[in-house]
């Protein structure tokens, strides 16, 4: 590229673009569709329910450890369509760029995203780039949308968790969200907490092959407001009680000490590479095995159960505490904020 | 952050004096679990040693406690401990 | 064994908690003065594992939520003038004044900075000499030696773009307040933990004589708490109006004078406003004149505001356990978790809170 910054000028639909789309973008990213610079991809679809998923990202440092805005834009809509049980088949990119913004740093990007991309298979066939003015963005900003297909047979809702099911968690809780507030703030914390960003499509695939139809009743990726966040949203969804086992929920040790230091919990912390799987309790040894069995679910544990609510009792989540007494667990209300008093 | 653990002071630079005598703060360099911090030890009760823990707040020591300090409440737990698993 | 792992085993938890049922033997209720407290016995389920005989109530040892509306105003006004970044801890952000927050200035423009420590506060200012850094002030005891040892650094280094807006609170006053007119309904008090550590155990002596409450300083892990509470509970059944230290290892009789000189070299007792209690003589701190160029209520001239509280909060009454939330009529109509009036709303632990959340 012939300057070291983004400029206005990359915005503007012209020579500029051309050179910036080329040379920072087609290069690592190249496939069949993407490489054409149509107005739109074509694609030859399966036949089947096709799932249909939106997400931006605005992330905060953009460099993280383990990983950064590119990795994490392809990661989290992957995500959101594996949830729902989709293969994923095609991704589009939506960047705006913020004037100034280093060449260097967007390259870097470029890389991740296609790095991103090749390790879990899928592409980004359409793309787009915008350039704002200075201050008008916070140097980059990703929407990513994703088209995947759902396989016959395969139903799955927050709405159908039911009394007697298994609540299983694939791994630490919490990774994501410490390591981008240490990032974040700067925190000189000697303890190697980084982001676990990940593409989960193929562990999804493994639990849902080791299982008969309707076994498992959903999946659920807690980002923002974290596991409590979730586990509240299902409760609601579905009508019932859930009840977790704080000693059960696995926390790195490094995470729990950094989140008693800011005085946080890791049950409202953001995960990128994690997921709630919730399903009929006469299969649990059955997807823990599958989980346990895929490298992205190695530390996969049994959280809780399903019960029915008594009388007018209202959806909620409790968690028998490490101590034994039991709490109500919430949902976030807000950032989590680090407290003093 | 009212963090009950009390951190091990691994390293301290600086030196103390009266409250207001020194241009730079001494530090000491204090690790619990994993975590390791910098914290300031200008209101500090007793000025730490190597080896002595500090109970922190707000990136300040507010309180030192010996290794003998340390182990005697430890001792004082597990008697608690012990006392709780006979009844 | 991880060291906090100690202090929440569950099977001492369990012989504590066997311990307090022993000596219960009447109905018996608590009073925990301090936030952390709060938070903990919430965080733990420690209230489902008492006997049905003892009844905790949270009171007026969050410092944030006794912050007066009318303060809160003061410093949303002051993150909103142009070249000032104030700088504060998490638990502010949220707390709503008598209109706004600010979380909500900051998403006007103003220019609002979360730290750990006030130190980090002066650190912006000295990086940055275009912003005037104003620092939120809040905290009991604990905390405010560390503002003063800030501000004797800001002097030495003759920073002139550092400032504390000063909202700091005593505790022993707010106790004496809340006991001193119509006698406790409170059985006793859970002392704080780290206050305790810079006041001393003796401290609370004063209270424990004038108002017959047996006080107990217990540390944060449950462990700590249900300690505390075991001897609070003996201390009844045996008649008795002691002061005990439940926290040896972070709390002496004599607390630490280091801390307290350094506080009184740069802060001085005046009367301040508490939310839910009013005025409460010699418990409030002020900049002293020496430091006056530190002080944001003189480099701003800011004037003490009457901000509009609805009449009829009472906070005072629920913190002493002589009123119940549900008998404020302002529970749950003028004063929901989203728009609080008192800080029994305004802290999401405190009993008004609770009460709305869980309905108990």
């Amino acid at each position: 590229m012939k300057t070291d910054r983004v400029l206005l000028d990359h915005g503007s639909g012209g020579l500029a673009t051309r050179e910036l789309v080329r040379e920072v973008f087609l290069s690592r990213l190249s496939n069949p569709s993407l490489s054409r610079l149509e107005d739109s991809a074509v694609l030859d679809m399966p036949g089947g329910r096709i799932a249909y998923t939106t997400d931006s990202y605005v992330v905060d440092p953009v460099f993280f450890p383990g990983g950064d805005i590119g990795s994490l834009a392809v990661h989290g809509t992957i995500n959101d369509l594996a949830m729902q049980g989709a293969r994923p088949l095609a991704l589009s990119m939506g960047l705006i760029l913020e004037e100034g913004l280093g060449m260097e740093e967007l390259d870097r990007i470029a890389r991740s995203i296609a790095r991103a991309c090749g390790e879990a298979g899928v592409d980004v066939v359409a793309a787009d780039t915008k350039v704002v003015p200075r201050g008008k963005a916070d140097k980059i900003f990703i929407n990513t949308s994703g088209i995947g297909i759902v396989a016959e047979g395969v139903d799955l809702g927050s709405h159908l968790a039911s009394p007697g099911d298994v609540v299983v968690v694939s791994g630490f809780i919490g990774d994501h969200g410490t390591a981008i507030l240490m990032s974040r703030e700067g925190l000189t914390f000697d303890v190697d907490i980084h982001s676990d960003s990940a593409p989960l499509h193929t562990l999804v695939e493994t639990v849902l092959s080791a299982c008969p139809k309707g076994a498992v009743r959903l999946f659920r990726d807690p980002t923002r407001g974290g596991l409590a966040t979730v586990l509240n949203e299902v409760a609601q969804a579905s009508g019932v009680h859930i009840e977790i086992d704080e000693e059960a929920v696995p926390v790195r040790d490094g995470v729990m000490s950094v989140c008693e230091l800011l005085g946080l919990e890791p049950m409202y912390l953001a995960n990128e590479g994690k997921c709630v799987v919730v399903a009929d309790g006469k299969y649990a040894s059955g997807v823990l095995e599958a989980l346990k069995g895929h490298v992205l679910g190695r530390d996969a544990a049994v959280i809780g159960r399903i019960k029915g609510l008594k009388g007018d009792e209202k959806p909620i989540v409790t968690m028998k505490t490490s101590v034994g007494g039991s709490r109500v667990v919430s949902i976030l209300s807000g950032e989590p904020l680090p407290r003093i008093c | 952050m009212c963090l009950a653990v009390p951190m091990k002071v691994t390293k301290i630079t600086g030196v103390q004096g009266e409250p207001d005598d020194f241009f730079l703060p001494p530090l000491a360099t204090v690790e619990a679990e994993g975590v390791v911090q910098q914290v300031r030890l200008d209101i500090v009760d007793r000025f730490p040693a190597e080896g002595d823990y500090v109970i922190v707040h707000a990136g300040f020591a507010i309180h030192t406690l010996s290794p003998e300090d340390a182990r005697k409440s430890l001792e004082l737990f597990q008697e608690m401990a012990r006392d709780a698993g006979e009844e | 064994m991880k060291g906090s792992n100690l202090y929440r085993n569950p099977e001492v938890v369990q012989a504590l908690v066997k311990k307090i049922r022993g000596v219960a033997n009447r109905p018996m209720r608590f009073m925990e003065v301090c936030g952390t407290h709060t938070m903990s016995i919430f965080r733990y389920g420690i209230k489902g594992l008492l006997p049905r005989e003892i009844s905790l109530i949270s009171g007026p040892g969050c410092p944030v939520c006794v912050t007066p509306a009318a303060q809160i105003d003061q410093m949303i006004a002051l993150s909103l003038r142009g070249g000032v970044t104030v700088a504060t801890f998490g638990d502010l952000v949220r707390v709503p004044g008598s209109r706004s927050s600010l979380a909500e200035a900051r998403a006007m423009g103003a220019g609002l900075q979360v730290v750990y420590s006030p130190a980090d506060a002066l650190e912006m200012a000295m990086k940055d000499g275009s912003k005037t850094v104003v620092f939120l002030g809040i905290g009991f005891e604990t905390t405010t030696p560390s503002v003063a040892a800030t501000i004797l650094q800001a002097a030495r280094n003759r920073v002139r773009n550092f400032c504390v807006f000063s909202s700091h609170k005593l505790m022993p006053p707010a106790l004496h307040a809340l006991f001193s007119d119509s006698g406790p309904r409170v059985d006793g008090l859970l002392c704080p933990g780290h206050v305790s550590t810079i006041i001393g155990a003796r401290a609370y002596v004063p209270v424990a004589q004038a108002y017959g409450l047996p006080c107990v300083v217990a540390g944060f892990e449950p462990v700590d708490i249900l300690q505390g509470i075991y001897m609070l509970a003996r201390q009844v059944a045996e008649g008795r109006n002691d002061v005990e230290n439940a926290y040896a290892r972070a709390v002496t009789w004599q607390g630490n004078r280091r801390a307290r000189k350094v506080t009184a070299r740069v802060f001085e007792p005046v009367p301040a406003r508490w939310r839910g209690l009013g005025d409460v003589d010699a418990s409030g701190l002020k900049i002293k004149e020496e430091f006056r160029e530190f002080d944001a209520r003189e480099r701003f001239s800011l004037k003490e505001t009457e901000a509009e509280e609805p009449s009829g909060c009472k906070c005072g009454q629920v913190i002493k356990g002589m009123a119940l939330p549900t008998s404020c009529p302002l529970f749950s109509r003028s004063c929901t978790p989203s728009r609080p009036v008192g800080p029994c709303m305004v802290s999401g632990e405190g009993t008004c809170a609770a009460y709305y959340k869980y309905g108990r």
